[in-house]
This record gives C-alpha cells, sequence and structure tokens, in this order.
C-alpha cells in the first residue's frame, strides 16, 4: 500500500492503493470515469489506452505506484469539448460501430500524430495494429487518421494537448 | 428469423398489441418517469433519457411526440454497433413526416409489452420496416386529422411534411399538436393494414445519409456500456470457474489465501437449478482488481464435469462417424431427394469433406451483469440481445415470476451472436440475492473465453453426380456440427423431414443452385453440445456451411473443366424452388446471378495475374430463403509458397439486400461482416483440448488486425425491394472466396478453416518435389 500521487485530465488524485492494482481500475472504478474500457488485461487490445505524460500508454498492464508524479489524460479529458481533430473525424466519418474499443483507438490516434504529425498509412498501421477493433472498423480508422492529420497540419491545434 | 416471429405477427404486425391508445395527452401510459431513468439513449451522455415535456401524444407503442415536437421512439433491439436505432428510427420519422432533427431514441428496459426482444439474425431492418412503416403512417394520419381540426380546416387539404400539418399557407406542428391535448383517432387492425404507406419515390429519409444517433457518445468515453453500469453499495465479483462447462458439483472450497487480499469479501458456491453455470463459485470483493486477485487464490475442488478429456479431434472424429451413419441426422425439405437413383445413373461424381476449427466470439467487452434484488423485483443491469430467451431460465433460477425480473439496457461491447446468450446473468442475479447486495460480476478476458458459446466445429461432406453432357443430376449436403438451438432454445428448432433440426446449424446448405435431385442432412453432434454450450456467432450456420458449399462449387467447376463463375451462372437459374417469391426473394436466383456477375466483372474476372496470385468467386444468399441477401465476393490473393502465408489483397463484395435504409451504415456493416469472414477464414481459430478452449486471450488467438486489412471494394444493387439482412450475408462468402483464390493462384484445394502457413506449406509440399 502506497499514496499515489498523480493528476487526470488536470485535476489532481490522490490514492492509497496496492502498488500493482493496474491504472485501469483506479480510473474506472476509483475515480469512476469509465470511457476507457477493459477489453484483454494483458495489454494486448488496447480498449484501455490512456496518456502518460503524453504517451499512449495501456492501462491494463500499468501500476499505479508507477505513475506518481505523471500526468494522465483519459478520452473524457483529450478535449474540454470533446473536440479534438481525432474525435472531429471519428465523428465524420463515422468510424464507430459498437464503440467500445473506440476511447483507445482515439487515444492511440491522439498520441500518434504528436509523434507522426503526418503519418504515412503504413505508419498508421503500425501503430494502431496494436488496437484490435472487433467490429473491424480498421477501414475507417485509417481514414480518420489521415483526415485528423490533414486537419492538425492545416493548424487547428488540439485545444487539451496533453502536458508532459 | 422469421422463424422467430410469431405467424400472426408476420401476418399483421400491429394488430396482436393493438395499435393503442390514441386519446390522449396524458399519454404516459408507458411510463416515461421509470424509462428516463432506465432505459437507454445512445444520443446522450451516460445514455440518460431525457423526460418528455408534457403533455404527450402516444399515438403507439412505438412512439411518443412531446409538446416540444420530440419525437422519441422506442427501440427494442440491441445496439451492437449497427446503428440500429437509427435505422429503425429513419423509417417511423419517414412515414410519419417527422422533423428528424427531433427525433430521440431510447433502448427500452424488458417488459412483455414489447413482445419478442431479439436482435440478431440480421432481422432487425426487415422484421421492423413493415410494423414502423404502419405506425408511423398511423401517426401521420391522425395527426393530419388532429391539425386539420386544431386549425379548423379540412384534413383533405392538409398534408405532413417535416413535424408540422400543412394547409395551404398555414401549418400546425406536431409540437403543438401535443401540447395543445389534442384527440388522436384510434385505428382498427383492418384501417391499418389498409393505410397508404408511401412510395419508395416520396421517402425523404429512407435511403439518405445520415449521422448514426449513438456515434457522438462512442467518441467522447459517454456511452454507458453494461460494464460500466454502477448502483449505490455494489460490490464486484468474478468467477471461479469450473474445469468443465457442464454439469461440475463444488465440492469445497478454501480461500483462506484470498482473506488475504485487500477488500476480498467472500466466495459463494452457486445453487443453480437451471444449470446454466454448474459448478459456479463467485468471489466477491470490495474492488474489481480485489475480486481478480482473490479469484486467483480461491482454491475449489470439484467433482463431475462432461467432457474433461474431450478435445478438438474427439469432437470431430465423432462427427464423421455420425455422418457415416446414414440413418442419423434430420433430412430438410428441398424438394425431390432421391439422391441415390442420381449417383447410380451418373456418368461421373465427386465427393469431399470440409472442416471449420472452433470459433471464437472475443466480443471486447466481457461478458457481465450488475444484479440487485429490491421490492421483490430483480433488476439486471446487462447488454444483452435475447432478453425474451434469459427471461423464463432467470425465472426458474430465482423462483420469481418473469414480470418480476427486469433486463435493463446498455450499449453492447459487441454482441457477435455472443449476447444472444444471457447466461452470464444468471451467476449474477443469484449471487446478488445471496449477498443481498447489488453485485457486479464481470468475466476477466480468459474467463470470457472459457465461458464463450463458440462457434462448433464442424465436418461436412458434400457429392456431386454429373450427366454425360455436364449437368448437375444430384447433390447431398451432410453437415454436423454442435447445435446451438438445440441447447438453448429448443422449441425454435425447425421441422425437417424426419425429426427437427437446428436451422441455424444448416442454413445456408439449402442454396438456390438448380441441383437436381438434392439431399440435405443436417446432424446434431450431441459430444460438442455436452462438452460445450455451442452459440450463434456472427453470420451462423452459413458462416460454415458455405465455406463447404462454394468451395465445392468450385471443385466442381474445376472437375467439369468449367470456368467457376460460368458454372455457377448455369446453376443459378430461377426455377421451380429456386424462383424466389414474394415478398422477400422476388426475382429468386437470378438476382444471386446478378451479384455474382456484377462482382466477378468489378474484380476484372479473367484477367491476367502475376505469379502465384489467383482471383477466387463466391456467392451466398446470405442467412436464410425466407429472407435472402444476395452476395458475392471475389477475393485476389497472394499466396507465398515458402512460407505458405496468404495475403488478401482485395475483396470486391457486391449485395443486393433490397431497400437500403440507412447507406453508410449499409457499407460499414458490409465491411465489418467481410473482415470478419477474412478474420475466421486467415486468422482465427481455436481447438478444445481437455474439455477447454486452447487460446483464451490475444497473446494467442489472434484476430485481424489493421495492419492485415486488404483493400475493400463494397457496392450495393440499387432497389427498392423488401429490406432484408446486412449485418451478417457478407461474413459467408469470404472465407471459399479466398480458398477458391488460393486454388487458383498455386492450384492448392484447402478444405480447412483456418486456413494456415503450415497447411498451404503442406498442400504444395508435392509440388516443390
Amino acid at each position: 500500500m502506497t499514496i499515489t500521487s498523480f493528476t487526470i485530465n488536470g485535476r489532481a488524485v490522490r490514492v492509497n492503493l496496492d502498488d500493482e492494482t493496474p491504472l485501469l481500475w483506479v480510473i474506472r472504478d476509483e475515480i469512476g470515469l469509465t470511457g476507457t474500457k477493459f477489453g484483454c488485461g494483458i495489454g494486448m487490445c488496447g480498449a484501455c489506452t490512456v496518456h502518460v505524460g503524453g504517451r499512449a500508454t495501456r492501462s491494463c498492464i500499468t501500476p499505479i505506484a508507477s505513475i506518481d508524479g505523471a500526468a494522465v489524460t483519459t478520452i473524457e479529458g483529450l478535449d474540454p469539448a470533446a473536440n479534438h481533430p481525432v474525435q472531429k473525424a471519428w465523428r465524420e466519418i463515422q468510424v464507430p460501430q459498437c464503440g467500445y474499443c473506440q476511447s483507445g483507438q482515439i487515444m492511440q490516434a491522439a498520441a500518434m500524430l504528436v509523434d507522426f504529425p503526418n503519418p504515412t498509412d503504413a505508419d498508421i498501421d503500425a501503430v494502431m495494429t496494436g488496437n484490435l477493433c472487433r467490429c473491424m472498423t480498421y477501414v475507417r480508422i485509417r481514414a480518420a487518421v489521415r483526415q485528423a492529420a490533414g486537419e492538425m497540419a492545416a493548424g487547428v491545434v488540439p485545444t487539451a494537448k496533453v502536458k508532459a | 428469423m422469421s422463424r422467430l416471429v410469431p405467424r400472426e405477427e408476420k401476418a399483421h404486425p400491429l394488430t396482436r398489441r393493438g395499435f393503442l391508445v390514441a386519446a390522449g395527452s396524458a399519454g404516459l401510459a408507458f411510463g416515461f418517469a421509470r424509462i428516463a431513468e432506465a432505459a437507454m439513449d445512445p444520443a446522450a451522455a451516460e445514455g440518460v433519457v431525457a423526460p418528455p415535456v408534457p403533455p404527450q401524444l402516444d399515438p403507439s407503442l412505438w412512439f411518443g411526440i412531446d409538446a416540444d415536437g420530440v419525437v422519441t421512439v422506442n427501440i427494442v433491439r440491441a445496439e451492437m454497433g449497427q446503428h440500429v436505432g437509427t435505422a429503425l428510427a429513419r423509417i417511423l420519422a419517414d412515414e410519419l413526416e417527422a422533423d428528424w432533427d427531433k427525433v430521440r431514441i431510447v433502448h427500452v428496459d424488458s417488459d412483455p409489452k414489447w413482445g419478442l426482444m431479439v436482435t440478431g439474425g440480421s432481422w432487425s431492418v426487415w422484421q421492423t420496416f413493415p410494423l414502423f412503416s404502419q405506425a408511423g403512417a398511423a401517426g401521420r394520419i391522425a395527426l393530419i386529422e388532429a391539425g386539420a381540426k386544431l386549425m379548423g380546416v379540412g384534413p383533405a387539404s392538409c398534408r405532413a411534411l417535416a413535424g408540422k400539418v400543412v394547409s395551404g399557407g398555414r401549418s400546425i406542428s406536431y409540437g403543438d399538436i401535443a401540447r395543445r391535448g389534442a384527440t388522436l383517432r384510434q385505428f382498427t387492425a383492418d384501417e391499418l393494414a389498409r393505410l397508404p404507406v408511401k412510395p419508395p419515390s416520396q421517402r425523404r429519409l429512407i435511403g439518405q445519409p445520415v449521422k448514426a444517433l449513438d456515434v457522438a457518445t462512442k467518441t467522447d468515453g459517454t456511452a454507458r456500456y453494461g460494464i460500466d453500469a454502477k448502483l449505490p453499495g455494489m460490490v464486484y465479483a468474478r468467477p471461479k470457474l469450473p474445469p468443465t462447462r457442464n454439469g461440475a458439483k463444488v465440492l469445497s472450497i478454501d480461500d483462506s489465501a484470498a482473506r488475504e487480499v485487500k477488500g476480498y469479501v467472500k466466495s459463494v458456491a452457486i445453487d443453480d437449478p437451471t444449470g446454466t453455470v454448474s459448478g459456479w463459485v463467485v468471489v466477491v470483493a470490495e474492488s474489481y482488481h480485489a475480486a481478480i486477485k482473490a479469484t486467483d487464490l480461491v482454491k475449489v475442488q470439484w467433482s463431475g464435469g462432461d467432457g474433461l478429456s474431450t478435445s478438438e479431434g474427439d469432437i470431430q472424429e465423432y462427427a464423421r462417424q455420425l455422418i457415416a451413419k446414414a440413418d442419423g441426422g434430420v433430412d430438410l425439405n428441398v424438394g425431390p431427394g432421391d439422391t441415390a437413383a442420381a449417383f447410380r445413373t451418373a456418368s461421373s461424381s465427386i465427393e469431399q469433406e470440409y472442416t471449420t476449427s472452433t470459433v471464437l466470439h472475443f466480443q471486447l467487452e466481457p461478458v457481465n451483469a450488475l444484479a440487485f434484488e429490491h421490492d421483490g423485483v430483480m433488476e439486471i443491469h446487462t447488454g444483452n440481445q435475447w432478453q425474451s430467451l434469459i427471461l423464463p431460465t432467470l425465472s426458474k433460477a430465482l423462483g420469481l415470476p418473469e414480470a418480476k425480473i427486469i433486463l435493463r439496457s446498455y450499449m453492447l461491447g459487441g454482441g457477435f451472436g455472443r449476447r444472444l446468450n444471457g447466461d452470464y446473468t444468471v451467476p449474477a442475479a443469484l449471487a446478488a440475492r445471496a449477498l443481498k447486495r447489488p453485485v457486479k460480476l464481470v468475466l476477466t478476458r480468459e474467463d470470457d473465453s472459457r465461458f464463450d458459446s463458440v462457434r462448433s466445429a464442424s465436418v461436412q461432406r458434400l457429392r456431386m453426380a454429373f450427366d454425360k453432357g455436364g449437368g448437375v443430376t444430384g447433390m447431398e449436403h451432410h453437415a454436423c456440427a454442435g447445435w446451438p438451438t438445440q441447447v438453448m432454445a429448443p422449441g425454435f428448432l425447425a421441422p425437417g423431414k424426419n425429426g427437427k433440426y437446428d436451422p441455424f446449424a444448416i442454413a445456408g446448405a439449402d442454396h438456390w443452385y438448380d441441383v437436381g435431385q438434392q439431399r440435405v442432412r443436417a446432424i446434431s453432434n450431441d459430444l460438442a453440445n455436452s462438452v460445450f454450450r455451442p452459440g450463434w456467432l456472427r453470420s451462423v450456420g452459413p458462416g460454415w456451411t458455405n465455406w463447404a458449399v462454394e468451395s465445392f462449387m468450385d471443385e466442381a467447376a474445376h472437375h467439369l473443366r468449367l470456368d467457376p463463375v460460368t458454372f455457377r451462372l448455369k446453376l443459378l437459374t430461377a426455377r421451380g424452388r429456386n424462383a424466389g417469391s414474394a415478398p422477400n426473394a422476388i426475382g429468386g436466383a437470378l438476382r444471386q446471378a446478378a451479384v455474382v456477375r456484377r462482382a466477378a466483372e468489378k474484380a476484372g474476372w479473367g484477367a491476367k495475374l502475376p505469379a502465384d496470385t489467383g482471383l477466387g468467386l463466391a456467392t451466398s444468399f446470405g442467412q436464410e430463403r425466407d429472407m435472402p441477401t444476395w452476395v458475392a465476393c471475389a477475393a485476389r490473393v497472394r499466396v507465398d509458397r515458402a512460407t505458405g502465408v496468404v495475403t488478401v489483397e482485395k475483396l470486391t463484395l457486391v449485395t443486393d439486400a433490397g431497400t437500403i435504409v440507412d447507406p453508410d451504415g449499409a457499407i460499414a456493416q458490409t465491411q465489418g461482416a467481410a473482415l470478419w469472414g477474412l478474420s475466421m477464414a486467415i486468422h482465427e481459430g481455436t481447438q478444445f483440448a481437455e474439455g477447454q478452449v486452447k487460446d483464451v486471450n490475444l497473446d494467442t488467438y489472434m484476430p485481424l488486425r489493421i495492419a492485415d486489412v486488404p483493400d475493400l471494394d463494397v457496392s450495393f444493387v440499387e432497389s427498392t425491394e423488401v429490406p432484408v439482412g446486412l449485418g451478417e450475408p457478407a461474413v459467408t462468402v469470404v472465407a471459399p472466396a479466398i480458398g477458391n483464390a488460393v486454388f487458383a493462384a498455386v492450384g492448392v484445394r484447402l478444405r480447412h478453416l483456418p486456413i494456415t502457413p503450415e497447411a498451404v506449406r503442406a498442400a504444395l509440399r508435392p509440388e516443390l518435389k
């Protein structure tokens, strides 16, 4: 048991939990933000993806003790009006089907576009292939990432760029 | 499926429930106050339903109009990615002449008044279209009459348009009609049946692009799935699963190690009189993480259990024995069946066996349910596809009448047929009763895979007889697999020539080709049925029967030295039983021939391709003869002879699903279905080993990822015929198209799914020597 302090979507939180408690369950069950999803529990589906210090992170395999002092962003905090270019592209292209994986897809895509502002199709495939979509919305994920990249390149900067 | 709809409802969709009430402004007959806290609006954050502004008109059970003119459409189908509420509301709103910007949808909780609640089989649009067309038309006519009265004009001078009743230069909105407490007229069943429904040319919403109402909340984290449900004072639970799916009994529980876990509450042996979850121990804790940890530490001893030593090979070998017995199984009524004579007199014949492995649903949200008993009512918060099926089981398990059990609706983090089987609600409800607290039961991914109602492995044997001229004179199709409907919903078995069979474990074999004397025999693999609980999985029977049918058609074409497309077209003549019938199958096999032709043409059939690259084609009628969705797929693949890896470069799909209600949704469903077909063809598949599936998580179970997605060319035949299903048909054609393309590329025939590199290498080896 350790006290861990971090911020989530800009808000400071302190929790007193077993060191190895996965960040996912802290976010969902302790903090009560349920947009981050549980899929596989072994970091291989990506549904639990959040940003820790701006990096896409699989929260289901991230022990709470390891994020002491970090800034965590979840889907709820990606943009105050849910208008991050990735979210906008996701809506315009109507990517989601069941939607369960899409928080993770969006968080992964948003982080990728910081590293690869102008991704090639191969970049998109290489990064996004860690995120399983069981509805198989992949064609639209590719299109939406390209569209979001285009919008960001045109100068529309995400309003809530993640702090490291 | 049509088989699930009571006959009288099909004939007169509105009469069974009656076109309720018209009187009135009070209009709260259906308890919107309760719905506001219970049912689900997928367009609203957390799914919270905004209460209607009173007074409200409820012209029918299916929708209400409040004083602000907001039309709330009640959806009994589950939302699991198909944007079903949007499509259904469009049908109603079009006939109602509603203003689309004021249409809301509500996914309702279980209640007997809704009739059968099931979402599957690609039936939703097909089944609901006539019902919602008439409900909308009735509302439109009643509103015109009420609006005319309020404006002091004759109804004949009025028409409805986009949420208003208009007469010359004057108009009154639907909201105003509601606010002024209008009395709507009531329709008799006969009147309803004669209501004028719009001709397709006057539709304003159906077939037009639309933004699905459930999309926005799925991009900002506010969509509410079953796993997100919360109640004050709830505890979390995870099952300690027994070594077998059926028949295990708990002998002892040792939770001494689990007690060291902070937050551990207790372990409860579930006493389930229905046998749905025999041998389950539910481990309860104050957090889910604690429940996961504690479950790993609880030690349980079990007795009994079926299939502890059974493996995939045993199940398949047993299937072969059953097929070899002449007298087993059930013959379908597919017309003249003297195949013995056809084979006796044949000039040549072919015979082949096709097999498929066990497949997991792997819907991304593991099954879960939050249950809470209060005031004599068991409330279960969960995503589910077939409420009407699990309610009787819950009733028996709990000793409560069905009216005292409510299934609350949530978004489904994937259905794909897994949540047709609501078995996961039973242990949650029994645990909640045992603890006298709300219990949220969540399976881990590994639990979910082990507890899955998998798509059964299958063995199929097909034979075809030919005359001297190369005409087909007879065909037999024998299929053996676990039968989901027999195990879970025996009331829905279908009558055959000599008994009842599972239509969901044979449909597809009763194809639309003219093959002379025909025999289709469905055989239940009772060993499979005992070892696991076979499930309905996206595209159900045709998802694997068509693997055999269309691979075999290709083999038959090559046997006759005919082009596989030419051969198929020769058999799709629409004669006799394949002529089709109104309303659902007008045109019959000719429409299947049309999609075959178009897919071949679009894919460049016959063009020269690079080395080791091939084009293969397959077709089907979707899910069932009663509701054919005509679909064809051409797959272009490249085979790496050294590694055996099959790379699918492009899938070209052409679908004739009649009227398309939501064009973008139709493309999305077809893309998803096609990629499911691809995933099951070359990426997925597991096996039973000692009574359990071998692959339980993504470290070894490998569904399709984005990097393996080929070019997709998806198109639809323009049509105003009856709208049929779209969620599944494209699944059925992809695997055989790939298998046929592999043959075209490198000349080897694969007859087992999934097609693995090992299997391709093994098939190629004789050529390499």
